[in-house]
């Protein structure tokens, strides 16, 4: 018996270091490591020879060249005397701007779209599932292309433009709507929304503080809503009711005065609303659907509406499975917005492929475009992670 | 494809292509190992370079690829057109996807210098110009202030445009679409009250694209000038030779009266020019690597400069531009080429 421990004792000790696995371990990685260096060194420099061979430009001094094109629309004044880099600001925020309102409206749909596919009412359902498959199954890109031409072919010239409200105009243009003529009482009454905002949240808290303690309700919606609307308009009282508007007026060749959404922007922005509003939909009905029966039955039996088991008791809990599958479709959304450049909303990748075919410096260009997505996409997984950890079961493994 | 997938892959070949491809002299031994000349053009330009009804590509473009694949490969037909959108262009050139640009590409400063390309001539004298619709009673660009304008990306013609409006203090309004076809669509559509590109190209969009030509007007005024020619990549002087002696051949053979019609009886003028010309005497060819008949095939196959402008541009199509510029020098245009000797 000793004899034979030993000699498995041996075997152990006599293993050759090659053949040990955490030695082999550290080794592949490292082997790998060294492939990928070697491999990205030598792109970049078969790069560098073949652009300085081919007499190309390198570098990112275009950058603080001026751009010398025009762009349609901007957050930012712009003007065609501006650098490249600021021409690559415009398209970002523009990115940024559909992105944003895209996640809001398409998160708002998917959810109501989501719930009312699991109705009992059967028309909604079949509504609901309607859109669903409808749209979910078309490529995007189509569905720009569907909803721009709709928009530019469908309604009429700037001088018959279509009136539906006084002072709002629809045409092919897009639409012009009155915008207030701003003064220091709507300074004050963005502070009073402000003041009103972080109100309710004081109350919402010591509301929800005093339920946990004493099982009293307090009316919290309605209070908050009567501060963030009361509170502004309280101001505008105060300020002295101002009503100046400035009205957009046919002049020359379109419209001019007022605010103004263009069809481009729009066409962007229901495509990708209401192509991600599909897939949202679905996450929610599945967070729905994982959430056991038996919790809406309790909720039922304990005396609450139907409502209130939703917003109460299930949708609280389906949010925890709705929200890893519902940070892909947020990036989806932010990604194809670079769809844009097929129906002339200037994007990032517009401007930026503009930028690119002025200079010829494609490598410099997509590498801009790559950093810019990456960026984005990371703030907003790392911002989804980050909220999906603070509601998630604490305690439960 | 969209532009961005173009320019990326367009990146990407750069970062992996091998180097040798840009090494003097190799564009023309790989077209003739390959028994293809690979030939940039329009997705569908009518008069310049467009596939007709059978799917058989046209254009003066077309006639310059060609040109080109009848003086290496002795045969015009050995051509395989890649359809490039403005955006891919260049990219597409420098990243040696095409051994040649014919696709209505204005030749200037940056590209000729920082994009790595080399003109290789002029095959048509443009100029940018501005198309209205006809109800809206305009007569001149300098009216259009404040109006919207359809304009395609990755051109010229986008600069040209910020720069006339900036200089004359007008207000613009640009709707920038990357591909020909929508931007046309957008404004036939009504989305702009303007659309600006090269002259020619608003005749060929009114002569082709609009339900009623009559409905739409030209404006006056060019903006610039337009110079379009063939292109390739720097650092092949070789190819850069033959190519630009391809567009030489056809100006001189107008010049010289030769056509693709005569020019089997002309192997036999007594004019020492037209036989050097011919290949009948001389080394002309051997110098560019090419065989002597190199022109003769171009002038038999495809035909001079004046035919092939007559069949795709003057009046022999659709367009019906006058020659103007366009017309050979001894005719008080600009089409001039160096003595072939």
């Amino acid at each position: 018996m000793m004899a034979v421990s030993d000699q498995r004792a041996t075997t152990v000790t006599s293993v050759p270091w090659w053949n040990d696995r955490r030695i082999r371990a550290v080794l592949y990685q490292v082997v790998v490591l060294a492939g990928v260096a070697l491999l990205v060194a030598f792109l970049v420099s078969n790069t560098l020879d073949n652009l300085s061979s081919r007499n190309i430009a390198t570098g990112f001094g275009f950058l603080s060249r001026e751009a010398g094109f025009a762009v349609s629309e901007s957050v930012i004044p712009y003007n065609p005397a501006d650098s490249y880099f600021h021409v690559l600001i415009v398209g970002l925020l523009n990115t940024l701007k559909v992105s944003v309102l895209g996640i809001i409206l398409a998160s708002l749909i998917g959810t109501v779209v989501g719930v009312a596919r699991l109705s009992r009412n059967w028309l909604v359902a079949r509504f609901a599932a309607a859109y669903v498959e409808g749209l979910r199954n078309v490529p995007v890109l189509l569905q720009l292309f569907f909803w721009y031409s709709l928009i530019t072919e469908a309604l009429p010239s700037p001088r018959q433009a279509l009136n539906p409200l006084p002072g709002v105009f629809l045409s092919g243009r897009g639409l012009r709507f009155p915008e207030p003529v701003w003064g220091p009482t709507h300074a004050a009454m963005g502070v009073a929304l402000l003041a009103g905002i972080a109100v309710a949240w004081g109350v919402a808290r010591w509301a929800r503080r005093r339920r946990e303690r004493t099982g009293q309700l307090f009316p919290t919606g309605r209070v908050a809503a009567g501060l963030i609307v009361g509170l502004p308009l309280l101001a505008w009282l105060f300020g002295g009711a101002p009503l100046a508007m400035d009205v957009p007026e046919l002049r020359g060749f379109n419209f001019s005065g007022g605010l103004s959404v263009t069809p481009e922007f729009t066409a962007l922005l229901v495509g990708l609303v209401l192509y991600t509003g599909t897939f949202i939909a679905e996450i929610v009905r599945g967070g729905i659907l994982a959430v056991a029966h038996g919790q809406t039955e309790a909720g039922l039996a304990l005396g609450l509406s139907r409502g209130q088991v939703l917003r109460l008791i299930v949708l609280p809990q389906a949010i925890r499975v709705i929200i890893p599958p519902l940070t892909s479709q947020y990036l989806n959304l932010t990604k194809n917005s670079s769809l844009a450049v097929a129906i002339g909303f200037p994007d990032l990748v517009s401007t930026a492929n503009t930028a690119i075919n002025q200079t010829g410096q494609a490598v410099e260009g997509i590498a801009v475009i790559m950093a810019v997505y990456l960026t984005v996409s990371l703030s907003i997984s790392t911002f989804m992670n980050w909220y999906n950890r603070r509601i998630a079961l604490k305690g439960a493994r | 494809m969209t532009g961005l997938a173009t320019a990326s892959l367009v990146a990407a070949s750069i970062s992996f292509g091998s180097t040798s491809a840009a090494l003097a002299g190799t564009t023309l031994d790989a077209v003739k190992a390959r028994g293809e000349l690979i030939c940039g053009v329009h997705t569908s330009l009518y008069g310049f370079g467009y596939p007709d009804e059978k799917g058989a590509w046209r254009g003066i473009d077309i006639d310059m690829c060609r040109a080109v694949a009848a003086a290496v490969l002795g045969d015009d037909k050995k051509v395989k057109y890649v359809p490039l959108s403005a955006q891919a262009r260049l990219t597409a050139l420098q990243s040696g996807e095409i051994d040649m640009l014919s696709r209505n590409t204005t030749w200037t400063l940056t590209r000729d210098t920082a994009n790595g390309l080399n003109f290789t001539g002029v095959n048509y004298y443009d100029g940018q110009g501005f198309m209205v619709a006809k109800k809206l009673g305009v007569s001149s660009a300098k009216e259009l202030s404040g109006a919207t304008v359809c304009v395609q990306t990755g051109t010229t013609t986008e600069l040209n445009l910020a720069d006339f409006f900036r200089a004359n203090k007008m207000e613009l309004k640009p709707v920038t679409i990357e591909k020909y076809e929508e931007v046309t669509g957008a404004f036939l559509a009504g989305r702009c009250d303007a659309i600006t590109s090269d002259a020619s190209q608003l005749a060929a969009i009114r002569a082709n694209d609009t339900p009623n030509p009559a409905d739409y007007v030209i404006l006056p005024e060019l903006i610039s000038k337009e110079p379009l020619g063939p292109s390739v990549r720097q650092g092949d002087d070789q190819w850069f030779d033959v190519v630009k002696w391809s567009l030489f051949a056809m100006v001189e053979a107008e010049e010289r009266g030769l056509t693709s019609a005569n020019v089997d009886a002309a192997l036999k003028s007594p004019d020492p020019n037209v036989q050097r010309i011919l290949g009948v005497t001389g080394d002309l060819g051997k110098g560019m690597g090419l065989d002597n008949k190199w022109a003769y095939n171009i002038i038999k196959m495809v035909g001079n400069y004046g035919e092939s402008y007559e069949r795709n541009l003057g009046m022999g199509s659709k367009l019906q531009l006058s020659r103007g510029l366009n017309a050979l020098w001894t005719n008080g245009g600009l089409m001039y080429a160096p003595p072939m000797r």
